[in-house]
């Protein structure tokens, strides 16, 4: 067990909430110690089309990274490697040192990797506060038979789960709606419940595709805020794809641009802007101009 | 702590299943109960527990199983020759029939994880079809299965009867004959005990990290995966548990008659249950135990129509799902559950 994992782990005993930080300051800068995660090589072909090749990508343990490109570019496809709803037919992915080759997507989340979805994928038809019981399953541990016969270790895990679940749901605003569907939420709080959802399973590491997709402007400032709170509250790693340019270029500290499933340049947020090879991606060759 | 909804329903299935019980007993006890509803006491508190078990596959998983009467079959064949093999050495009749009732429910539960490992594993409406198939092939094993048990123990034999038993031995199911000389030791009593243990097996799981596992594996599957549930896991979970009642329903079914055969659980008896389901509502457990009940005896109460019986109970079925999907019904429905809520918040609130 990692030293933040350890951490987190006291999480229900002590609240999690940590006032926001304006100026974006880093909790533990990564320099000497082992990535979380690094993908080699990584590709993957469906049948003769390389949708992903040659990607290779290496993530501190407390960084905030992006991934963007025009459409198609193949951003999903790499969450999707990441997170082994595609088997990568080549290349590596090491997460925490460890290859994650013949896993399932769920021993891929056990592991350490969580992910929200580019269009929502909630329980719809189950509260909010189950939503993110969901999320805890695997940090409960009682078998069928407690369940059954209602033991001891079931009321302490479900009380404990429950309790936590509260405190996720607080981080993000939606603890008035616990008892709600979530499917009756409005939009941008079904995508705060998805990452709400996904930092229960207690990640090491969390993608989220395009979060600020279908948000107004003070509802993308308010996610941007929460997703360095979340870095300096879990000191954990967040990569995200999003086609918001605001939120990727102030929040991001590397950025990965994507095009036709090959890198084409990595990158601070100065580098990648000045970058003509980006620029020359997003808006074609012979208008390159800087946006 | 309030009640949430979910816990208030549940609760109100328990007290109805425990008021119908002490109604009939009391009925019974008076002398007021015919003897052809009499004798249909303990196959409606089987079906109920095939409904209710049904429910917990189609339900809760999401899962369409067209075989459930296979495992009744399971639980019937091999709850029964428990109950006969271990007449002398367990001379109490009720602690024989909960032995059975477990022999059939773990015969069930291992056919079930039988037919789950292949394809549980697989997305969309295989287990249908699977399941279909496999109601068809356990009557047909059972029509050809011969199995006796003498001093020497258990024998058995496929198609033709070559158990050649010893001197005293037994031959319990003869074939296509079925079993025969079944002791009657089935009754309400231990059917209404059944019924609450499946009602609190299944109340006491869903509410539970696994039975929400199953649910989200049943609301969206790729979402499930991606919090670490292990889908094949937990829809085997359901599903096997779900086999089991059946089984233990069927031993309790089979133990009410003299004999019982292969082709009593045929794929008609799947499709009855799966009715049953759907009329009482998917995920609806007192759903399930109210239209298990009252359609396993509308053909009985419409023995007077003679020959348009069947018509009948399917008109009366056309019509009660018209009449529940009626919006002026459903809106008086509401508003009467909307004054009752109201009044329960005043009692809360003045208590």
């Amino acid at each position: 067990m990692s030293e933040t994992k350890k951490r987190r782990a006291g999480l229900e005993t002590v609240s999690p909430v940590v006032p926001v930080q304006t100026t974006y300051y880093v909790p533990e800068r990564d320099v000497d110690k082992s990535p979380i995660l690094q993908c080699i090589n990584l590709g993957i072909s469906f049948g003769g089309l390389k949708a992903v090749e040659d990607f290779n990508l290496t993530l501190g343990r407390t960084e905030i990274a992006g991934l963007i490109g025009p459409n198609g570019a193949g951003k999903t496809t790499i969450f999707n490697l990441l997170t082994k709803v595609y088997q990568p037919t080549h290349g590596t992915i090491l997460l925490d040192g460890k290859d994650t080759a013949n896993m399932t997507t769920a021993q891929v989340n056990r592991a350490g990797i969580a992910r929200t979805f580019q269009n929502i994928r909630l329980f719809h038809n189950q509260t909010v506060l189950d939503n993110v019981l969901i999320g805890l399953h695997n940090e409960m541990d009682y078998l069928m038979p407690s369940a059954i016969l209602r033991l001891p270790n079931y009321w302490r895990a479900e009380k404990i789960a429950r309790q936590r679940a509260m405190e996720y749901l607080a981080l993000f605003h939606l603890d008035q709606h616990a008892e709600e569907l979530a499917g009756s939420l409005p939009y941008g709080a079904q995508r705060r419940l998805e990452i709400a959802r996904a930092l229960a399973t207690n990640p090491s590491l969390l993608l989220l595709d395009e979060p600020a997709a279908g948000m107004n402007p003070s509802e993308t400032a308010e996610l941007m805020e929460n997703i360095v709170k979340i870095r300096d509250t879990f000191h954990i790693a967040i990569l995200l794809i999003e086609h918001d340019m605001s939120l990727v270029m102030n929040i991001c500290e590397g950025i990965a641009v994507l095009n036709f499933g090959r890198l084409i340049a990595k990158g601070n947020a100065d580098a990648i802007r000045n970058d003509p090879v980006v620029v020359e991606a997003y808006l074609g060759r012979k208008g390159a101009k800087e946006s | 702590m309030r009640l949430n909804k979910t816990s208030k329903k549940n609760y109100l299935t328990y007290a109805i299943v425990i008021v119908a019980y002490v109604i009939m007993q009391i009925v019974a006890g008076g002398g007021h109960l015919s003897s052809s509803l009499k004798g249909m006491l303990v196959p409606i508190c089987a079906y109920v527990v095939m409904a209710v078990s049904l429910n917990l596959t189609v339900g809760i998983l999401g899962e369409l199983s067209l075989g459930h009467a296979g495992f009744m079959s399971v639980g019937a064949f091999m709850g029964t020759t428990a109950a006969i093999a271990l007449q002398n050495a367990i001379p109490s009749a009720p602690l024989r029939l909960t032995v059975a009732l477990i022999v059939g429910a773990v015969f069930a539960a291992i056919v079930g994880f039988l037919v789950g490992i292949p394809v549980l594993r697989l997305n969309g409406d295989y287990l249908a079809i699977v399941t279909l198939a496999f109601g068809e092939i356990i009557k047909s094993v059972f029509n050809n299965l011969y199995l006796g048990i003498d001093a020497n123990g258990i024998h058995m034999s496929l198609l033709e009867d070559k158990t050649n038993l010893l001197e005293g031995g037994k031959l319990i199911i003869a074939g296509p004959m079925g079993i025969g000389g079944i002791k009657k030791i089935a009754n309400f009593t231990a059917g209404f005990v059944l019924i609450m243990i499946c009602l609190v097996v299944i109340f006491h799981l869903v509410n539970s990290r696994q039975g929400r596992a199953i649910m989200a594996v049943r609301d969206n599957r790729i979402a499930a995966e991606s919090v670490g549930i292990n889908v094949t896991h937990y829809k085997m979970m359901a599903f096997v548990t779900s086999a089991a009642m059946a089984g233990a329903a069927g031993a309790l079914f089979a133990l009410n008659y003299s004999t019982i055969v292969a082709n009593k659980f045929d794929f008609n008896t799947s499709i009855l249950v799966l009715v049953f389901v759907v009329f009482g509502g998917l995920g609806n457990m007192l759903g399930s135990v109210i239209a298990a009940a009252a359609l396993t005896i509308l053909p009985e109460a419409l023995r007077s129509f003679a020959s348009y019986r069947m018509l009948i109970y399917a008109i009366v079925l056309i019509l009660v799902m018209l009449a529940t999907n009626n919006p002026t019904l459903k809106g008086f429905f509401a508003s009467l559950r909307g004054r009752f809520d109201k009044n329960s918040e005043k009692e809360a609130s003045a208590s």
